[in-house]
């Protein structure tokens, strides 16, 4: 067993081996529980003594508490206790969400209810307590609570100007964060550039809509002082570790069990200060305390994002090359910086990301990251990237606009190399290796862009406009701990696995990445079935419990199959490595000369069969008396994967957006959608697919329906599905997704992430239809979401 | 929101739901395909003692022709308005609405009875039933009274119906051969509630000139809004370019929609405007549309 594993003699990406499992689709193996309706969820989960949490929420965008009054609420049949702010510092202490790495950022303490003010409308105040979820709401309908409103900033525009309402006033100001990346010199290549074209562009504040809305069990357990949180989250162990330092206890002293998410996005990997008091209250009242938020909740209190506005600067020489891009974005994240990732990463990430498919020389790039009476923003799928995406891809069409260009040729011309690998981008970020070229050839191969081209003219005579978009686009997964952990964030960036063989032969593979519908556990099965050597359905798959699986970081940032299904293969390789040295002891062979085929011990050289691993682990479970003394006996192994190399690693792609305009109604059809792109090794091609596909929803809806919209005392206006659009299936065009494959060398797997990339280029990609299809009309739009409204504004039709 | 605490009775009979109110008063409240109902209970906006459910008395359901009148029951769901023969034959309007209204699961339980009782400014069968001059039969203890669709429909999500009174079907005067119909609007999504829609009925002699139209707005006021000046500038007119124009034009002084989440009155009249020619163009000969 000293030959070590190498991706071609493991066979990967090999469909003619049997158990070769690695680049195949195959369903994964939670799905019939998920359409049946036989999954559990927290909000499934009933415990013995458990009561139910209902929150009062702040009615105002910015007002001083002057009084609760708690006495009707009290006298409410089924209310327990309520509580308030300082009910719950006494047992809880707040938090400040700054990252170290990120210089000079400053946000305020954050308690899981206020003591003095509320900052947001629709931020948690009171607590109630009740024996049913419908009397503890009878008891927030009870509660008198005396406002004093005050003035609330609403408008980032106006968030670091005189005058401006200090949100915390013992910050100083409300400026949470800036950061600009340089490189080159801008003004010398705006000066000397052949054209110099600029644009505001604005993505619209939106959120990420969970069918499953965010729920948690908190049970302190008062016999053995243990806290064990039933959460619909992405990472357990992060927040084992929250639950721990907040209430004071040690993170041995918390369990966080995490069953089967309905979706996430993002959205679930925050500290939610509801989600803190309620984990608070258990512990001072001894018993389980279940909160599930429902609609309304979810719009005003899950974190929302891509609330920016930047202003953009192109410049390119007469060829058409790219010689600076000038940025300068702020982005307005309410009343404090998110716990514990903080709210100043998504402005960070368009500092790093502006221009990065392209190989230009100057570049500069500011975020200004401020605070508002708006509920707090933070990190949603594709954090950054589409904000990114949108201003670069926007003010590329706008050069070759200006230039006479095509699409098309500019992005050839400026792409960087397939062959300039490793590559350092302006922002410093480091690409171990693209595939931007390859991709834009795949994708011309699947989109008849003449077709398309003599369409669109014939269709144009009919008053039918009709336009085609690009956008490439660069994403960043795999993070290694210079995302977080390097800022002090206790969020851990390796992830482990342990597999072991059962007696009958069967394989568990616990990991500590966690499944929200996704396929996580599909993936880990597959990959755990090809390392070791198993049929697929003969491995189970557990995620989701801080005290069974190894510690890791979740699943965010895509890092899933990257890190955590590394650590997955790792392991299987090396208890496959196991099992063989046992086998050999039994077989009286070398271990070297067997393998593990579907189950059976086989001579690798001939394929002979010579013993089923059921036979194998019946022996050494129930007979170890009869093997060598000296025999090690553990069929069960565990790795830890990390990335050490890179601090990221990138993938790349290119979308294009095929879309009518009508130019009457200002409505958007998207018509067809395509999408190439590179997430390294494809483990499973049904579910990468689907990833890409989902994310292009996701994207395609920010770009067109999902928007929430604030009146101008602060309030949410969007707080139900009937307001908030999100995209439904009727709207969406067929979906093409290729792949090009550049496997990263950091691991044996070679998996990058592929969660994002859809959501990433999206919305640009739309953007640039769209614009291609008013061109006729002398009319453009760069403010998201692009709405009938914006477009009849946009065409002066109203 | 959990719903508030409520009791629930199924009436079988309207005497049933007479009994109830004496009983309950104002805190008695009907319940039909309650996919706007239990909606709103959810939102906590009303706190109902009891949910009176009226789905299965047999007055109120059926469809039929009686004395030159398409009689629709109260109780008629959306998707079977949608595959009724009598309303395909009759008031092909009503039916061309129904995928206009929401989704199927929606559509399989919603009410037209429900839809003209809770009169949202957005839906789409309060602009039919006016457009189609259709008579609604109101019931109630006190007895059985007919109103007309245009004096139904009084504001913002009110209408004429006294505190008690239930509707118990709606009545479409039989057209004759010369009479059309129209439904269209702009909606974000598909099964969303419009934009901006109308509903449009008007009668083409064999010259193309228009009589007794009914232009019924819907998404752009309190409720139904009949335009009467576009509909006087299409009266006695051939339909063409010229009148379709002109019914546009006068548009601005039968609307003054609010501005909503969707963008501002401006906006709505712009919509209204388009709808206008969408629809009347439907009328015209293929090769007119193509000029
Ligand atoms: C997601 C969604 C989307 C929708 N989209 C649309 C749309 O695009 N267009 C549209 O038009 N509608 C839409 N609807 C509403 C739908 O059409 C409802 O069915 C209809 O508005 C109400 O009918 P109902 O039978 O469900 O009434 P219920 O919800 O049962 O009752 C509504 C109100 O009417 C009263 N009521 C009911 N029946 C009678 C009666 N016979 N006499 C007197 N009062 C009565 C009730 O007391 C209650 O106040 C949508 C609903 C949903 C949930």
């Amino acid at each position: 067993m000293n030959e070590i594993p190498t991706p071609e003699n493991i066979g990967l990406s090999r469909e003619d081996l049997p158990n070769s499992y690695i680049g195949r689709s195959v369903p994964r193996p939670n799905l019939p529980k998920l359409v049946q309706g036989l999954a559990s969820y927290t909000d499934d989960v009933t415990l013995p003594r458990m009561v139910h949490a209902a929150f009062l929420r702040s009615p105002h965008a910015h007002a001083r508490i002057v009084k609760v009054d708690s006495a009707a609420a009290l006298a409410v049949p089924g209310v327990l206790r309520v509580f308030t702010g300082a009910d719950l510092a006494k047992v809880c202490d707040p938090w400040v969400a700054t990252l170290d790495h990120l210089k000079g950022m400053k946000s305020a303490p954050q308690h899981p209810l206020p003591l003095e003010r509320a900052t947001w409308q629709g931020e948690p105040v009171v607590a109630v307590i009740a024996e049913s979820r419908a009397a503890a709401e009878d008891g927030v309908a009870a509660l008198a609570v005396e406002w004093e409103p005050l003035p609330a900033q609403l408008d980032m525009e106006t968030a670091l100007a005189p005058g401006a309402v200090l949100i915390h006033p013992a910050l100083g100001d409300n400026l949470v964060f800036t950061r600009t990346a340089t490189k080159g010199d801008v003004e010398a290549a705006m000066a000397a550039a052949h054209k110099v074209v600029e644009a505001t562009f604005v993505t619209g504040r939106h959120t990420g809509v969970t069918l499953e809305p965010r729920s948690i069990i908190a049970d302190y357990n008062r016999a053995d002082g243990t806290l064990t949180a039933h959460h619909s989250t992405q990472a357990p162990h992060m927040m084992q570790g929250v639950f721990a330092k907040q209430l004071r206890m040690e993170e041995g002293q918390v369990r966080v069990i995490c069953k089967d998410v309905g979706g996430s996005f993002g959205i679930k990997v925050h500290v939610y200060p509801d989600e803190v008091a309620v984990a608070a209250i258990a512990k001072v009242m001894g018993r389980p305390v279940k909160f599930v938020a429902d609609r309304f909740e979810s719009f005003v209190s899950d974190i929302h994002a891509r609330d920016h506005r930047l202003k953009g600067r192109i410049a390119v020489d007469a060829e058409g090359k790219i010689l600076a891009f000038d940025i300068d974005d702020l982005t307005g994240i309410g009343p404090y910086s998110v716990y514990p990732r903080t709210s100043a990463v998504e402005g960070n990430q368009v500092v790093n990301l502006c221009g990065g498919p392209y190989d230009f020389a100057n570049y500069r790039c500011t975020t200004t990251v401020v605070l508002q009476n708006k509920t707090p923003t933070c990190q949603y799928r594709a954090v950054g990237h589409p904000i990114a995406t949108a201003v670069t891809e926007g003010l590329v069409d706008l050069a070759a606009e200006a230039l006479g260009m095509d699409p098309i040729e500019i992005r050839r011309r400026n792409l960087i190399r397939d062959d300039a690998y490793p590559y350092t981008s302006p922002p410093g970020m480091r690409f171990e290796g693209l595939s931007h070229h390859a991709a834009l050839e795949k994708l011309l191969a699947m989109v008849p862009v003449a077709k398309i081209r003599a369409d669109q003219e014939a269709q144009r005579k009919k008053g039918v406009y009709r336009g085609l978009g690009f956008a490439s686009f660069i994403e960043l997964t795999n993070p290694s701990p210079f995302m977080y952990g390097l800022g002090g964030a206790r969020i851990s960036a390796q992830d482990g696995a342990t597999v072991r063989m059962d007696p009958d032969g069967s394989v568990v593979v616990l990991s500590g990445v966690t499944e929200q519908g996704q396929g996580t556990e599909g993936i880990l099965r597959q990959i755990v079935a090809h390392g070791v050597g198993v049929a697929l359905e003969r491995v189970k798959v557990v995620t989701g419990d801080t005290q069974t699986t190894p510690y890791g970081g979740g699943t965010w940032a895509c890092r899933g199959a990257g890190i955590g299904g590394e650590a997955a293969l790792q392991s299987a390789i090396a208890l496959k490595q196991q099992i063989l040295v046992v086998a050999g002891a039994m077989l009286q062979a070398a271990p070297e000369s067997l393998d593990i085929v579907l189950g059976q011990v086989v001579d690798k050289a001939t394929g002979r069969e010579r013993m089923p691993l059921g036979e194998l682990g019946r022996i050494l479970y129930f007979r170890g008396d009869t093997l060598p003394k000296d025999l090690p006996r553990e069929l069960v192994q565990t790795r830890h994967f990390i990335t050490k190399e890179y601090p990221f690693a990138f993938t790349n792609g290119i979308q294009a957006c095929w879309a009518e305009v009508d130019a009457e109604t200002g409505l958007v059809t998207v018509l067809e959608h395509w999408c190439v792109e590179d997430c390294g090794r494809v483990i499973n091609p049904l579910l990468v697919d689907e990833q890409v596909r989902g994310g292009i929803v996701q994207g395609l809806g920010g770009a067109l329906y999902e928007h929430c919209v604030y009146d101008g005392q602060g309030n949410l206006l969007t707080t139900t599905m009937a307001d908030y659009l999100v995209p439904m299936s009727a709207e969406m065009p067929d979906i093409h997704v290729g792949h090009v494959e550049t496997p990263t060398r950091e691991s044996l797997l070679g998996a990058k992430g592929a969660g994002e990339a859809g959501t990433a280029g999206a919305p640009a990609a739309l953007m640039n239809a769209i614009n291609d299809a008013l061109r006729p009309l002398g009319a453009r739009v760069t403010e998201q979401p692009f709405t009938p409204a914006c477009i009849l504004q946009a065409l002066g039709k109203i | 929101m959990k719903w508030p605490a409520f009791a629930y009775v199924r009436a079988s009979t309207l005497d049933e739901v007479w009994r109830l109110q004496a009983q309950h008063g104002e805190g008695a409240r009907v319940l039909a395909g309650g996919q706007t109902l239990l909606a709103t209970l959810a939102f906590r906006l009303s706190e109902p003692d009891v949910l009176v459910d009226i789905t299965r008395i047999a007055a109120l359901r059926g469809i039929s022709v009686q004395g030159g009148r398409l009689r629709i029951g109260a109780l008629t769901r959306h998707a079977e308005l949608g595959r009724d023969p009598l309303v395909a034959q009759h008031a092909k309007l009503l039916a061309e609405a129904v995928p206009f209204i929401a989704h199927p699961a929606i559509r399989n339980r919603g009410t037209i009875g429900g839809s003209l009782a809770y009169a949202d400014p957005a839906a789409e069968l309060p602009s039919c039933v006016v457009a189609l001059d259709a008579t609604l039969v109101l019931v109630s203890a006190r007895g059985e009274r007919r109103v007309a669709t245009r004096d139904f429909f009084t504001g913002l999500l009110q209408t004429a119906l006294e505190p008690g009174e239930l509707i118990a079907a709606i009545e479409v005067p039989l057209p004759d051969a010369s009479r059309r119909s129209a439904i269209v609007e702009v909606a974000r999504r598909s099964g969303d509630y419009a934009m901006a829609g109308l509903a449009v009925a008007l009668s083409l002699d064999t010259g193309m000139r228009v009589s007794a139209p009914r232009l019924v707005y819907f998404g752009v006021g309190n409720g139904p809004v009949s335009a009467a000046r576009a509909a006087a500038a299409l009266e006695g007119r051939a339909l063409g370019a010229e009148s379709i124009a002109a019914a546009q034009a006068a548009l601005a002084g039968d609307l003054d929609p609010p501005a909503d989440l969707h963008g501002p009155p401006a906006m709505k009249l712009h919509l209204a405007r388009v709808l206008t020619a969408r629809a009347l163009q439907r009328f015209l000969p293929a090769t007119e549309i193509a000029a």
